[in-house]
């Protein structure tokens, strides 16, 4: 008897499985038009964004050309999802933190051509965002500009630039200020980065990492956030923090990609095309304001200029000679981060 | 006679101040981690508790990770008798060697056991899809030929789908195998010292006495080991449950797609819905409580059936 019984279940285990994926599959077919699935592999501070994006873009899609659609997201580093999309993860579209991470697709597997930032408008980047400092509650250190961070006894978040894309551009950030600061000499400038990291207590190998350090751990005077991860916490912890401008920053434009090696496999080229372009769009650039991203839509940007403020930016490609230099002048083994760390 | 509590030699206060430390630390580490797991999910009230569990990536991940165990606790069930029966039975070359492979899962990080999926797997691997594809192209063919029949088709489908774009990390499948790596030694390592205590003095008389092979399984070696092979199957479920690490290497975190229990516990969090987050967790702490329960009771089963028996 027991054995039967054992034997019965077992055989109804495995028998349920294949079973399983029929009915998944079998789900959408209602309307007539074809079943497209869409993955877009992003960074960890888009996906409040992506979800309003994709429910919107996908109701115009489906009235537009009927069938069905869905978008399914994947969040995380950046540098650790490039990995993940090299490694197999079958990304239809990549909205990552910066081109540098899109690039590598390009390098180790051709997964998109070489000139895949040339594709869409504005360097691919349909909404930008900057560095911004967050103090605490009243601003007890009179944090104002890039020269207090270097004052004695202020503690500095940033995550690791080795790991996070996020904390690439803080460093850049506050290199662009000192540069200025002391009209370009190298020797002060980089006393300036020296004195700034001694100042930093922990180092997190990505931005939620920090935010979650700062906010929620409260440690640190202040924090330098991507500008809609700042407003986030203001959300998430209310009347525990402010934002404070600094005189200058960077402007971050986080590109976006079609991956067209993944695409021709699923027949999904038309879609994630068209995906990618309506974040061009007048709605999409509205949700991208919404979540405290910049719209590069000037009309747009506009309506959100409380909370966005003008401010001096610089870029990477005028300032620092585009990513590949900057990735190797200041982050790859030996460049001035390397020097500045290990002097601490 | 001397009073028995003489055995305890230190004095009232020393007494005192130990116990009330191991206390002070089984609440510490033990309790109170508990208790801030359903204080968390209870704190925005039981609507929201009740939300977060059937909102529809919840509802994916949970059935994702119910897939996952069903897949490897029967698996690992059948391999851990096998093995356990061979080793404790049987005398041959390479036996120390096999038992050593047994435990290589507990011995080798959790981040290995996933990586090493994505080693082998992965794009740049040493069996891509690709590669995959073109071995698997002649099973694609039969598969697919035996989804077109009339009886049985259904059944074929979603292999035939699968043979022809085979996907192991990133996806279901990838999930499955890391799970089934990890929980690999949990039935074997809890039946083998058993059946090593317990010798083979009954089968052999069974033997003698003329039964076959399976009969001898059937009617004295499991009867004997049931309450130990249970207890093995309930670790081994809740490991292929709660497992974090392996999988999360090959899970490529998809919502609603790729995400087991603890995988959405860890994005929930980080979007900080902390009380969402915890409503999760309690489910994996109710599977815990659960086990341990369960645990109890069959030792108790089980100490009072060999206790019955002499």
């Amino acid at each position: 008897m027991k054995p039967f019984l054992i034997t019965t279940a077992l055989a109804a285990a495995l028998l349920a499985l294949p079973s399983c994926k029929k009915s998944a599959k079998s789900a959408a077919s209602a309307s007539g038009g074809a079943e497209l699935s869409l993955l877009n592999v992003s960074y960890d501070p888009t996906r409040e964004f992506y979800t309003e994006v994709n429910e919107a873009f996908r109701k115009q899609w489906v009235a537009e050309k009927g069938g069905s659609l869905e978008i399914k997201q994947s969040h995380g580093g950046s540098g650790k999802q490039a990995r993940a999309v090299i490694d197999g993860l079958e990304a239809d579209v990549v909205t990552l933190a910066l081109a540098g991470d899109i690039d590598v697709l390009h390098k180790e597997l051709q997964l998109l051509p070489a000139d895949w930032q040339a594709k869409l408008p504005q360097n691919s980047s349909p909404y930008t965002s900057t560095i911004v400092f967050v103090v605490r509650k009243g601003n007890p250190k009179a944090i104002k500009d890039w020269a207090d961070l270097v004052k004695d006894g202020v503690q500095v978040i940033t995550p690791n630039p080795k790991t996070s894309g996020g904390a690439r551009w803080n460093y850049l950030a506050a290199w662009a200020w000192a540069d200025k600061q002391f009209a370009k000499d190298e020797a002060k400038v980089l006393d300036y980065m020296t004195r700034l990291f001694k100042n930093v207590p922990v180092l997190d190998t990505g931005a939620r990492g920090s935010t979650t350090t700062f906010a929620q751990r409260k440690i640190g005077d202040v924090f330098l956030s991507w500008e809609n991860e700042a407003y986030l916490i203001e959300k998430e912890f209310p009347g525990e923090t402010e934002i404070v401008y600094p005189s200058i920053s960077i402007l971050a434009e986080p590109p976006v990609a079609v991956v067209e090696k993944n695409t021709a496999k699923h027949g999904t080229t038309e879609v994630a095309t068209a995906y990618l372009k309506y974040l061009y769009t007048p709605e999409a650039q509205k949700l991208a304001g919404k979540h405290f991203y910049r719209p590069r839509d000037k009309d747009i940007a506009g309506q959100f200029i409380d909370k966005l403020p003008l401010l001096p930016m610089v870029t990477i490609d005028s300032d620092f000679g585009g990513w590949a230099k900057a990735q190797k002048t200041h982050f790859d083994d030996g460049g001035t981060f390397d020097r500045i760390y290990q002097k601490k | 006679m001397s009073d028995p509590r003489e055995v305890t030699t230190e004095s009232r206060p020393v007494r005192i101040a130990l116990i009330t430390a191991a206390v002070a630390v089984l609440l510490l580490f033990l309790l109170l981690p508990l208790f801030a797991v359903f204080a968390e999910a209870l704190r925005r009230g039981w609507e929201v508790f009740m939300a977060s569990l059937t909102e529809e990536a919840a509802l994916s991940a949970i059935k994702l990770t119910l897939l996952a165990a069903a897949v490897s606790v029967p698996l690992n069930t059948l391999f851990g008798l096998s093995a356990a029966w061979l080793v404790t039975r049987f005398r041959f070359k390479g036996r120390a060697l096999l038992i050593s492979l047994i435990d290589l899962p507990f011995a080798v990080s959790p981040v290995i056991a996933g990586l090493v999926w994505v080693m082998i797997f992965g794009s740049k691997g040493w069996l891509p899809p690709a590669t995959l594809e073109h071995l698997l192209a002649p099973f694609a063919t039969v598969a697919s030929a035996a989804a077109e029949s009339e009886n049985f088709g259904g059944l074929f489908e979603g292999l035939a789908a699968w043979l022809k774009d085979p996907k192991f990390i990133f996806s279901t499948p990838g999930i499955i195998i890391a799970t089934v790596f990890i929980t690999f030694p949990f039935v074997a390592r809890e039946l083998i010292p058993l059946m090593e205590a317990q010798g083979a003095d009954q089968e052999e008389a069974a033997v003698t006495l003329g039964a076959g092979g399976w009969r001898i399984f059937w009617r004295v070696t499991l009867p004997n080991i049931k309450w130990g092979l249970l207890y093995g199957v309930l670790l081994c479920n809740a490991r292929a449950m709660g497992e974090f690490g392996a999988v999360s290497v090959v899970s490529g975190h998809i919502r609603g797609k790729t995400n087991t229990l603890p995988l959405h516990i860890e994005v929930l969090y980080n979007e900080y819905q902390f009380s969402a987050a915890f409503a999760c967790a309690t489910l994996l702490a109710l599977l815990a409580l659960v086990t341990l329960g369960l645990k109890s009771v069959l030792e108790r089963i089980s100490g009072h059936a060999a206790a019955g028996k002499h």
